[in-house]
């Protein structure tokens, strides 16, 4: 970049640059100077000793005083436009394709299993991002379209799964009697909690159902008599095709179809059960979009107050979506719990919150295919990454605050209104004020 | 009887702490209205450079013990603000007009960041210290039940009152305290009256963590063992406290770290100590319904 290209810009600062870099390197030093250039371990004698890593300071010393002359340099004056990246011929093919990318999503997603039927491992791999999509699109009823932050998600997907389980342990109940049974029990836990709390801010809002997910964990965790305690609950029921189990020998799903008996057939039933299950909750929640309580949750999203000017219970309003959600996260629950045949607390951490939360913001709050994408994309990142384990979390986390900084509109970041005049129109994010439809 | 008043020593050692992590909460929601989820995680970094900064200090010779916690104490709150303050500049400033639930969010992936960070580099093991301050005092002894005051309880109570002496008077006496209410009542108006409200956001983010590193020392020395973990729960426990006494209102912070820490260790020694942290977050819950700004907060009005 020459200057007389662009006669507008100030001439390169170097000074200044080097300035913001000294100061960069200072900050740099000493956040990282104790606790990256030493490190505390537990020596012979059970105290711990202090080792030197003064490399890796400087590394990462050096690494903020050249990133920040860097960005000083190059960024300061727009000099090279990172944003206006993608040319506008992208974006215009790019607008021209969305329409078809969830028919083809979908069509993938039943081919799936044909495709790779001797890949176990993609398959499961498959049926965790399912699983995801589907806790996804249900808490993006409550956080999407209802804009309620909810923090404790995780714990109607526990609540679906610890039903489940006990109830097909304890009274010896099938999978398809359970599953209504589970969604509706969390849906109860949903309006239990929900009708106190729901008159709360956002952020209030927020740390009530922080709270809650906890209480739910530590109570599965410390009732040993009831779930397990941290042991947890193992030999759950697997499902059966109808009735027909899964099973080598007669009587068997195999055996009755006439097909050779391989383990498969259950992973692939598995599978489309959650793609089922995943499409329900898009269907109701699409349909639901255009009912008048899914108007009205997308207008308390927008604005309460003037909600509650226009004779909304807004009360009502916000329950409803919480418990259609927390109904989903208990359908999900239980099919996590019949897949794994094994549930403890352990799964059902805030970590877990933050990843579908992360999911449903990262594919932009309110889109359905967004939401899916950025599951595929979470928590396919996740396993492609699985030798870096330890930085994953760590990645993650800056992910979260990169794309609220960057794109805090998520990946489909355009909107599209359920209501509309004479044709449909996408409507920018600039225009819409909280999430998007 | 031996019990309660022993319990009540605890509990008030216990509230100090959690109070002082509270201030850093109710600080930050009362001038720009979010949620720092990642407060409790800087409490965890104070607390984890106050133990490098105390074993570093061992090691270039420096072993009195009330010397190397003073300069600990100097070196954690420095550190540790200057997390606080990048903190605020990298992950919530750009999204200072940002929707409603950008800085919440972004917090959350702070907390994340922060957890492992610590994690990865310093491992995932829990850190044990041995008692650096040993001793106390014997109050009641009938053979049956020794109530004892020992010297780390009164040294982190004392400090939590010193502490907030001076907090409470650079609230109330100094330009920056001054700055700070202003902001809290209205940020445009402030800046319109040339108050530099970039500025005294990042002092205030500076201050809360300075508060949480004492915290973080505190808790290294009362239990003697940290681990990443320590932040989350808290964290949490902290922002009840803060939501308790009302938020926004400093003696409300106080107040509310005191009633969590004495509700948690009075359940703990007549119920069930599995059921602490169940019986805290219950009384968040409870009393966000029945007292929705706390106990000293003011009833909050809505504008259009």
């Amino acid at each position: 970049m020459s200057r007389a290209a662009h006669p507008g810009k100030r001439p390169l600062d170097i000074l200044a640059a080097l300035k913001s870099a000294v100061l960069a390197a200072l900050v740099a030093f000493g956040l990282f100077s104790l606790l990256i250039g030493l490190r505390t371990d537990q020596g012979p004698t059970g105290a711990l000793v202090l080792t030197e890593r003064f490399g890796e300071l400087g590394a990462f010393v050096a690494v903020a005083f050249v990133g920040v002359f860097l960005r000083e340099l190059l960024l300061r004056d727009k000099r090279i436009d990172i944003v206006r990246f993608v040319p506008p011929v992208v974006t215009a093919a790019a607008r021209r394709i969305i329409p078809f990318v969830g028919p083809a999503l979908l069509v993938f997603a039943l081919v799936v299993p044909v495709m790779f039927f001797h890949n176990r491992y993609l398959l499961d791999l498959s049926i965790q991002i399912l699983t995801y999509v589907m806790l996804g699109w249900g808490l993006n009823i409550v956080v999407g379209l209802a804009g309620l932050l909810d923090l404790g998600y995780v714990a109607f997907y526990a609540v679906g799964a610890y039903s489940y389980a006990l109830l097909a342990q304890n009274f010896g109940l099938g999978f398809w009697i359970c599953l209504p049974l589970a969604g509706i029990l969390a849906a109860f836990w949903g309006v239990l909690l929900g009708f106190p709390v729901l008159r709360l801010r956002g952020d209030y809002l927020a740390i009530v159902t922080l709270a809650f997910g906890e209480i739910i964990r530590l109570v599965l965790t410390n009732w040993q008599s009831f779930t397990g305690g941290p042991n947890g609950i193992s030999g759950i029921a697997r499902p059966s095709f109808f009735g027909l189990p899964f099973t080598d020998g007669e009587g068997g799903f195999a055996a009755t179809f006439g097909l050779e008996f391989t383990p498969t057939h259950r992973v692939v039933f598995l599978y489309y059960l959650i793609l089922a299950l995943a499409l329900v909750t898009n269907i109701v929640t699409v349909r639901l979009r255009r009912l008048p309580i899914g108007r009205a949750w997308e207008a308390l999203r927008e604005d309460e107050i003037a909600c509650r000017t226009l004779g909304i219970n807004t009360t009502n309003t916000k329950l409803t979506a919480f418990a259609i959600g927390a109904m989903f996260g208990g359908f999900a629950g239980s099919f996590f719990a019949t897949r794994q045949g094994f549930i403890s607390p352990e799964s059902f951490v805030f970590g877990e919150s933050a990843l579908v939360l992360a999911i449903v913001v990262l594919g932009g709050m309110g889109s359905q295919i967004g939401v899916a994408v950025a599951a595929a994309v979470m928590l396919g990142g996740f396993e492609f990454f699985r030798e870096f384990q330890q930085y994953r979390m760590l990645v993650f986390g800056f992910a979260m605050v990169g794309i609220m900084i960057w794109r805090p509109r998520g990946l489909v970041a355009t909107r599209m209104p359920s209501v509309f005049l004479k044709e449909r129109k996408i409507v920018a994010a600039e225009f819409v004020a909280e999430g998007r439809g | 009887m031996e019990i309660f008043v022993q319990q009540l020593i605890n509990g008030i050692t216990l509230g100090s702490i959690y109070g002082l992590i509270a201030i850093g909460y109710t600080m930050v929601y009362g001038i720009i209205g979010m949620i720092n989820f990642a407060h409790g995680d800087v409490f965890m970094v104070g607390a984890f450079l106050a133990l490098i900064a105390f074993l570093a200090l061992v090691a270039i010779g420096v072993t009195a013990v009330p010397l190397a916690l003073f300069l600990v104490l100097l070196i954690a709150m420095a550190l540790t603000s200057l997390y606080g303050w990048t903190v605020e500049r990298l992950a919530y400033r750009p999204l200072r007009h940002s929707f409603r639930l950008a800085p919440l969010i972004s917090a959350i992936g702070m907390s994340i960041v922060l957890q492992n960070y610590v994690q990865i580099a310093q491992g995932a093991r829990v850190k044990p210290l041995p008692p650096l301050i040993q001793g106390g005092y014997t109050l009641i002894d009938n053979d049956v039940f020794i109530v004892r005051l020992s010297n780390v309880q009164i040294l982190v109570v004392v400090t939590t009152l010193a502490l907030m002496a001076v907090f409470s008077w650079v609230i109330a006496r100094t330009r920056l305290g001054r700055d700070m209410r202003a902001c809290e009542q209205d940020l445009k108006m402030a800046s319109l009256v040339g108050v530099d409200v970039d500025r005294t956001i990042s002092l205030t983010f500076v201050i809360g963590a300075a508060l949480a590193a004492v915290a973080g020392i505190m808790t290294l020395l009362y239990y003697g063992v940290i681990d990443f973990y320590i932040g989350f729960v808290a964290g949490v426990k902290a922002f009840t406290a803060a939501v308790l006494g009302g938020i926004g209102s400093l003696p409300g912070a106080m107040l509310g770290g005191l009633l969590i820490g004495l509700i948690e260790t009075f359940w703990s020694a007549y119920f069930s100590s599995e059921y602490k942290d169940v019986a805290a977050f219950s009384i968040l819950i409870i009393v966000l319904i029945f007292l929705p700004t706390g106990i000293l907060g003011r009833p909050e009005i809505e504008k259009v």
